[in-house]
């Protein structure tokens, strides 16, 4: 091999070698780009004026008041603990047997692929098109919230678990199965003990997304603190919703710690 | 529990997985209370040899019959309670290592439990004074409630043969147990199973790899070799020569 002439540098080869249809593309993109931003008719009056109440928006959020709309707050942050705790049973129960389904190594293919299809459906879309779908099928209020996260749970539980069953050491499974275990026996103690300490860890982890989740879900009508929030920003009233904010924060702040300490006692 | 007609039977027996042939043409007869050495080179079909022994696979050509019945022709509900009657040992990690010892003692009982009463176990552990029985004649019973996975390998290796006594089986399948053990426990556990065979009755064919252990502790020695069958002869009248052969390159 030769070696390179130090005038010559290396440089990356271009992604489109025709130089002609480079510059085009380069072009073409910066005019969308110009047009783009054209349609969206930014009205400077009107930034001033979103700056001015993000700015009252602010004041209020720095005297929070937590006493004249503390009723309402209180049942609201009740309803988001039902909702979440509600969710989270419901859905870690659907999600055990879907997870076990869609788990390649211990369920036969038609199993196998319908609980895959349900995972798969339940993790398309975002909780809030979820919210808003069952809130349009229920009518406001937390049934559609609990129904959302329970939803959400399967998707997001059901895959972890899953893929942890598909891991397991199999020839702990093969001596259990060796003694004449039935399939359900097998499950219970070949395979469920060595996913056990994941699962728990998974649900205490599933419980406090199911709580943030529950404030967001709160804003399409789903119940909980979220709705709470909703209103008190429906109102103008920013001190109550920095209040609410502010609580929301420290509800997720001590349920995070909690499942960070519990699931590192597991491990 | 006791059975005259052999215990297992192998007519022509040939294995295949994939294009590769484990096992070919091996005919085979058991009988109660034999004790049999499985003997051969890696690769020459031990494993596969007990695994068609306790039905977990099926011949592709051939007849295996376990105590009596021709597995080919058994439904899977048929299968499991012919298994519950044929113990297992392995070489190692076939104890679930996340349950405390009790309740991979009491997986020997599944084959009789009903479901409700296994899962109940779990919770609240059934029939221990069995249980503890078992691990006492395997010489830890200390042991009853300690987690699996904090036991050293020999540990582990008792509380497998203790789950077998538990499930107290016609026969036992053994494969090569003492494989990871170290030259004092394996003898110490070969005594064991041997012991444990001799005193209840039971049948037992382990697959070894110290000619030694199989002279010493079983009656008769089935060498293989590429899957078929060198010889099939009582222990005294296996000759070096035939050790020779079976393990030359």
């Amino acid at each position: 091999m030769t070696q390179a002439s130090p005038s010559r540098r290396w440089s990356p080869p271009p992604l489109i070698r025709n130089p002609f249809q480079r510059w085009a593309l380069i072009l073409g993109a910066i005019v969308y780009l110009l047009l783009a931003i054209s349609t969206l008719r930014i009205d400077v009056a009107r930034i001033i004026q979103g700056l001015d109440r993000g700015s009252r928006m602010f004041a209020g959020f720095l005297q929070p008041d937590f006493v004249s709309r503390w009723t309402d707050i209180q049942a609201g942050i009740l309803e988001s603990l039902t909702m979440t705790v509600v969710a989270t049973v419901i859905g870690v129960a659907i999600s055990i047997p879907i997870g076990f389904g869609a788990a390649r190594n211990v369920a036969p293919l038609p199993i196998y692929l319908f609980c895959r299809a349900w995972v798969a459906l339940a993790r398309t879309f975002q909780e809030v098109i979820i919210a808003i779908l069952f809130v349009v099928m229920m009518g406001f209020g937390p049934l559609a919230g609990v129904l959302t996260l329970s939803f959400t749970t399967i998707g997001f539980l059901a895959k972890l678990l899953a893929e942890d069953i598909e891991e397991i050491d199999p020839s702990q499974v093969e001596a259990i199965r060796a003694t004449g275990a039935s399939w359900l026996q097998v499950m219970t103690y070949g395979v469920l003990p060595q996913v056990m300490p994941r699962l728990v860890g998974l649900t205490v982890y599933r419980f406090d997304i199911n709580l943030r989740e529950s404030a967001v879900v709160g804003l399409v009508g789903a119940g909980g603190i979220g709705s709470t929030l909703q209103t008190a920003f429906g109102r103008y009233e920013f001190d109550t919703a920095g209040a609410i904010l502010l609580i929301i924060i420290g509800l997720v702040m001590v349920t995070e710690i909690a499942s960070g300490v519990i699931r590192k006692q597991l491990q | 529990m006791t059975f005259e007609s052999p215990i297992f039977e192998l007519r022509q027996v040939s294995r295949t997985f994939g294009q590769v042939s484990a096992l070919t043409d091996v005919s085979v007869m058991i009988h109660a209370q034999e004790r049999v050495a499985l003997l051969g080179p890696s690769g020459a079909g031990k494993s596969t040899l007990l695994n068609l022994l306790n039905g977990a696979i099926a011949p592709t050509a051939g007849e295996v019959r376990i105590l009596g019945h021709e597995v080919r022709r058994l439904s899977p509900r048929q299968l499991r309670q012919v298994q519950r009657h044929i113990g297992r040992v392995y070489q190692q990690h076939h104890l679930v290592t996340n349950l405390s010892v009790i309740h991979n003692l009491n997986a020997g009982n599944l084959g009789r439990w009903p479901l409700w009463k296994a899962a109940l176990s779990l919770v609240w552990p059934q029939e221990v004074a069995t249980a503890a029985k078992a691990l006492a004649q395997v010489g830890i019973p200390e042991k009853l409630y300690a987690r699996t996975d904090r036991l050293s390998g020999g540990q582990q290796q008792r509380v497998a043969l203790a789950r077998v006594l538990v499930q107290d089986p016609i026969a036992i399948l053994a494969d090569e147990p003492i494989a990871s053990v170290d030259p004092a426990r394996s003898q110490e556990l070969m005594n064991l199973l041997r012991d444990l065979c001799e005193r209840t009755g039971k049948t037992l064919v382990v697959s070894l790899h110290d000619v030694a252990v199989a002279r010493s502790h079983c009656d008769r020695i089935l060498g293989l070799r590429q899957g078929r069958i060198a010889f099939d002869l009582p222990t005294a009248q296996v000759t070096d020569a035939h050790i020779r052969d079976l393990y030359v390159l």
